[in-house]
């Protein structure tokens, strides 16, 4: 079972600023972290592969190559192989075109048997590239897994979290599975993985070594624009008109008639 | 502050730091409660190669030294004090067999300490053989290949938990330090039994307990060295394990430090931080002195320590009476800063205080530590003259 994980290396939002001149986020000082719900996603695989008892566990990721830091941190915990997407033309690219391209880096992997994501960004939100990469590479996706079970080398049962229970649902492999944190205990690292990751070999991929359209990657690629970043201000406490109800009424409706009639 | 770490040492820093602030901290104040062992967090450090820091990689560590034991051990307690135990104690126990075992004693004992599947304990105290280590009156009496052991020790740390133990005996009749053997014992030894469990005033997060021996039968090849040679086994294990409860003593007064200087950022009386005031801000600094002091001996020894360097026991000694007197310090002056609310158990600090009392009490008291220093530096002063 060789089971691909991919992963996403965002800022570590516990402390968020945002600079209010320039209306982004303040990036300076804040470290890099593997997106937490991606962590998830790589001790699920970990957990695969030591149930099955045998295959591979590779990490793929997108991004500039800082994002190694964060390759090395998943070969930490025993991650067999790690694969960095890099490259100028996938600068700027939306949830669109990163699955494009990840999709793009899944196939020349070829074998891949399950392919686990956290559910979503902890930056971005979106809960979009892991369906994304599915749709690319037409193979079927499960979104909110709590609980994943490989019955044999070519189906497995997901339950998936919902808002008020939660759906059992059979999926043949290979297929796209993106995971909540209720779904396992992610490891630390091992002092062994460590000294192992701090010497492995990432393989780095551009669009020379994919077959992709260029004109799908990065910033062209990516039909998303983002017209305005903005933080929304801070909502004030409303108006508690107290009193006599037949008082409070009449004063409701002074202040409110001139704000209805535009004057205010 | 560089403290001139290696790359690895760096790294096995960041993990213990890791497991302490991810894995240690949300269940530290439990532990203390319930005084129970805390075998998750023993799984989690096995499982990040923690156990095997200072065992050689021929029998399955990281192959580090003393300084590897103390970072892990400093990181670990500037968290808790007492979970850090379940390493420390560990090594302590691992000691003898790494001094004295043979090639066959390592290969069978060493390995799965190194993994963390197996604990070990160190046994030497009695009830009435404490800071007089050679009145030991645990009998170990050789019959065929076998010696037949009788006696209890007392206050032995993982004692029940760990599964190897190493004992100091009494192999030889009459008394004195010369009769003493120290062999290798398995839990689960018929007529080897775990009495009373201590209710400890700190370091609750580790357990201590009795070793009880009825005519336990042990096999002559668990003898480490010769026999006659287990006060020497005993002295040697504490010259190396001595670092590890100054480096414990670190983490503990550093741990209570961080806490009383946010508390001192934080903290508003008169309509500023307490820390703005100089009788808080001098409190600081002292303590920031006294750490500082007591990480440097520490790391110092340590390094002299794994240098191969003779007659390492004064210096071990420095270290441990140093360390865990400034903790002591330390954490009394941490509750001290936080006031009304560091005498509370809400607030993590008299607990820190409570831990850090047992630093200068045991692997040897305070007082014993001076006695050491002082022979030493007295045999030095007369080598000195001898020369003139």
């Amino acid at each position: 079972m060789n089971v691909v994980v991919l992963i996403k290396q965002v800022p570590d939002t516990t402390d968020v600023r945002i600079d209010r001149e320039t209306n982004t986020l303040i990036r300076e000082g804040v470290p890099s972290i593997i997106n937490p719900f991606d962590m998830y996603a790589i001790e699920e695989a970990l957990r695969v592969r030591e149930g099955v008892g045998e295959g591979t566990v590779t990490v793929m990721s997108m991004g500039p190559p800082q994002v190694d830091a964060a390759l090395r941190e998943a070969l930490a915990l025993g991650v067999d192989r790690a694969v960095l997407l890099s490259d100028r033309a996938f600068a700027g690219s939306d949830t669109w075109a990163t699955s494009y391209t990840l999709a793009a880096g899944l196939r020349k992997l070829e074998d891949y048997d399950l392919v686990l994501c956290g559910k979503q960004a902890i930056d971005g939100d979106t809960a979009q590239v892991g369906p994304g990469v599915a749709q690319f590479l037409g193979i079927p996706q499960v979104t909110y897994a709590r609980k994943l079970t490989i019955e044999s080398g070519s189906t497995a049962t997901v339950e998936r979290m919902l808002e008020d229970g939660y759906d059992v649902v059979r999926v043949p492999l290979p297929a796209v599975v993106t995971v909540v944190k209720e779904i396992n205990e992610p490891r630390l690292p091992s002092l062994k993985g460590k000294m192992k990751a701090r010497k492995a070999e990432i393989t780095v991929w551009g669009p020379g070594d994919l077959e992709v359209d260029e004109e799908e990657l990065g910033l062209d690629g990516s039909p998303t624009r983002v017209v305005r970043v903005f933080a929304p201000e801070a909502r004030s406490g409303g108006t508690i008109f107290e009193g006599e109800v037949e008082d409070t009424v009449e004063s409701l409706v002074r202040e409110l008639v001139p704000v209805l009639k535009g004057e205010i | 502050m560089s403290y001139f770490l290696t790359e690895e040492q760096e790294m096995l820093k960041e993990l213990c730091a890791q497991i302490a602030r991810e894995k240690i901290l949300p269940v530290r104040a439990e532990y203390d409660e319930t005084g129970e062992f805390p075998w998750d967090i023993v799984k989690v450090m096995a499982a990040s190669d923690i156990y095997g820091v200072y065992i050689p990689e021929e029998y399955g560590g990281f192959g580090g030294g003393v300084m590897e034991m103390c970072i892990a051990a400093e990181e670990l307690s500037r968290v808790c004090g007492g979970i850090a135990l379940a390493f420390a104690a560990s090594a302590l126990g691992a000691y003898p067999i790494l001094l004295f075992g043979s090639d066959e004693q390592k290969k069978q004992y060493l390995p799965a300490i190194a993994a963390g599947e197996r604990l070990a304990a160190f046994g030497l105290t009695e009830a009435n053989a404490g800071s007089d280590a050679g009145a030991v009156e645990t009998r170990a009496e050789l019959d065929g290949d076998e010696y037949v052991l009788n006696g209890t020790k007392q206050w032995i740390t993982n004692g029940g938990e760990a599964e190897i133990y190493t004992v100091v005996v009494r192999t030889s009749k009459g008394t004195g330090i010369r009769g003493m053997s120290c062999l290798i014992v398995e839990k689960d030894t018929p007529g080897f039994t775990f009495g009373k469990k201590e209710d400890k005033m700190g370091i609750r997060g580790s357990t201590t307990r009795e070793l009880v021996f009825q005519d336990c039968k042990i096999p002559k090849k668990n003898l480490l060295g010769r026999e006659g040679t287990g006060f020497v086994v005993a002295m040697r294990t504490f010259d190396k394990s001595r670092p590890g409860v100054a480096a414990q003593a670190v983490g503990i007064a550093q741990g209570a430090f961080d806490e009383a200087a946010k508390y001192a950022r934080h903290r508003e009386q008169f309509g500023k931080p307490i820390g703005s005031f100089q009788g808080i801000q001098f409190m600081l600094a002292d303590m920031a002195i006294q750490i500082e002091a007591a990480r440097t001996l520490v790391y110092h020894s340590a390094r002299v320590v794994d240098s191969g360097a003779k007659d390492i026991g004064k210096l071990s000694a420095m270290a441990k009476v140093f360390a865990s007197d400034v903790a002591m310090k330390v954490t009394t002056d941490a509750v001290q800063i936080l006031g009304g609310y560091g005498y509370m158990k809400e607030y993590p600090v008299e607990k820190m205080m409570r831990d850090a009392k047992i630093t200068q009490i045991y692997e040897g008291t305070n007082q014993i530590q001076r006695s050491i220093i002082a022979s030493a530096v007295l045999k030095e002063s007369a080598a000195k003259e001898k020369k003139e």
